[in-house]
């Protein structure tokens, strides 16, 4: 069987306010770009709870691209920072469990810059379609795992 | 046999302190075990697994199994238990969680061996021999011994698990209450956890001093500095986890001036605990300048064995990724 070229997976989350309007905005101009992404609408990256990357990981994406406001243009003030906060720490959570860097990554993307959107978006796919699939061991697999024995 | 309800206790990947507990009951064991005939006990009473298997189905109205799955005889025993009990109660964090043991999901199966029985530095042993499945004697039937896996599993990722009891270990007064309910039917929803359904700060006395808004500008380890025995532990830097924790432990540790690591596990609310400490501990960090967060988070030596201390195997991501042929 001829093997099937690897489409990275990767789920996006973006805030309302921002993020998501540059998406908006590259989709009226007609930009293209890397259709890897299922884009998941958040009120604010301070929304993003670590739990949700987590899930998103576990259940088969390849990568996760969080996109918010740049500090000091949160719509909520300081929902940005908190997410600031947390991506640092959850880095390192991710690091810990093998999961690589380029896997996981936050830009800030303000509503007016659709550009920065596309060429975050490409690069993040190639650097993921580079790594391979994620392939972490499911439940299941890891119920073969204890089964083959 | 009386027709007293039957219960078990059985031991899997633990440390004991689980069996001590039932151990705390003090003399409230005896009325215990005045209610209930206890079937199988390894660890105070002589039954073995003969005796197990020769019970009908569905004899022993509940089994406690404390500590979490990690060789092929523990999930066996999981499955046979299972079995035999009407109730099967996952009993302490390591069960219900995956627990300390759960940490080994860091690793595999050949790192654990390979530090245990050949490079750690009080280790001799020049013929490198590591524990086998088993072994051919002369002139004899093979010896066999259980086999260790990869992945350290929870119990209700082995077996269907009917109620969780929580701590490491629970609580004398967790115990009594689960098996009180128990005797009487009170039994809530299956798969509930029976201890309160609230944050730890809802019953840790320091609560009110605990400030409207928390701000941490550097963590600290208890040995670092003098602890105030009434102030809110987070507000003097320590990383306690009492506020993405489930309470019912009567707050022991923070009333011991220790600050809480988490072992009742999340309330029900919430899916994965470690994410959630994690989201706790981040959000409080009082900078806002990526470098200056980047060096207080830093003062938070070991990321996952603090924030998933016991709950790693029950993680949406349960181990460390292997590398190798489980992954290609």
């Amino acid at each position: 069987m001829p093997e099937e070229k690897f489409e990275p997976k990767i789920v996006a989350f973006f805030c309302n306010w921002c993020t998501y309007m540059a998406a908006d905005s590259a989709g009226i101009s007609r930009m293209k770009y890397a259709p890897n992404a299922r884009v998941v609408r958040l009120m604010c990256s301070g929304r993003l709870d670590p739990q949700f990357v987590l899930e998103a990981f576990a259940k088969g994406a390849d990568g996760v691209l969080i996109g918010g406001c740049h500090p000091g243009d949160c719509h909520y003030q300081e929902g940005n920072y908190k997410t600031l906060r947390r991506v640092n720490l959850l880095k390192r959570v991710l690091r810990e469990m093998g999961i690589e860097e380029d896997r996981f990554r936050l830009e800030w993307i303000s509503a007016a810059e659709a550009d920065r959107l596309r060429t975050t978006m490409n690069d993040m796919v190639e650097k993921v379609r580079a790594l391979g699939p994620l392939r972490l061991a499911t439940a299941e697999a890891v119920g073969e795992e204890v089964a083959v024995r | 046999m009386s027709d007293k309800p039957k219960v078990a206790f059985y031991w899997c990947a633990a440390c004991g302190g689980c069996e001590e507990t039932v151990v705390d009951l003090e003399e409230k064991i005896l009325d215990v075990a005045a209610a209930v005939d206890i079937v199988f006990w390894p660890v105070a009473l002589d039954f073995k697994r003969k005796d197990v298997e020769a019970l009908p189905d569905g004899a022993i109205t509940a089994t406690f199994l404390n500590g979490a799955i990690r060789t092929n005889e523990q999930e066996e025993m999981a499955h046979l238990l299972r079995r035999k009990s009407q109730l099967l109660i996952a009993f302490g964090a390591c069960s219900q969680l995956g627990g300390i043991p759960g940490l080994a999901n860091l690793w595999d199966r050949r790192a654990l061996l390979a530090t245990a029985y050949l490079e750690a530095p009080s280790v001799v042993n020049p013929a490198g021999t590591t524990p086998q499945a088993s072994h051919a004697h002369s002139g004899s039937e093979s010896v066999t011994l259980p086999v260790l896996f990869d992945t350290v599993k929870t119990l209700a990722q082995t077996v269907a698990v009917d109620y969780f009891v929580p701590g490491c270990p629970p609580t004398p007064k967790i115990l009594l209450d689960a098996v009180q309910k128990l005797l009487n039917g009170n039994l809530p929803e299956k798969g509930a956890v029976l201890a309160p359904d609230t944050a730890l700060c809802e019953e840790c006395p320091r609560k009110d001093t605990r400030p409207e808004k928390l701000a941490v500008k550097e963590w600290k380890r208890p040995h670092e500095i003098l602890i105030d025995p009434d102030q809110c532990l987070l507000t003097q830097g320590l990383l306690c986890l009492g506020s993405a924790t489930r309470g019912g432990c009567e707050a022991q540790c923070t009333k011991g001036n220790m600050p809480c690591s988490g072992c009742f596990g999340p309330t029900s609310r919430v899916r994965d605990f470690g994410a959630k400490a994690l989201s706790a501990l981040a959000s409080i960090i009082d900078a806002d300048d990526e470098a200056e967060i980047g060096k207080i988070l830093a003062q938070i030596p070991d990321p996952v064995g603090t924030l998933y201390r016991y709950s790693l195997a029950a993680s949406p991501l349960r181990r460390k990724k292997l590398e190798g042929p489980q992954n290609a």
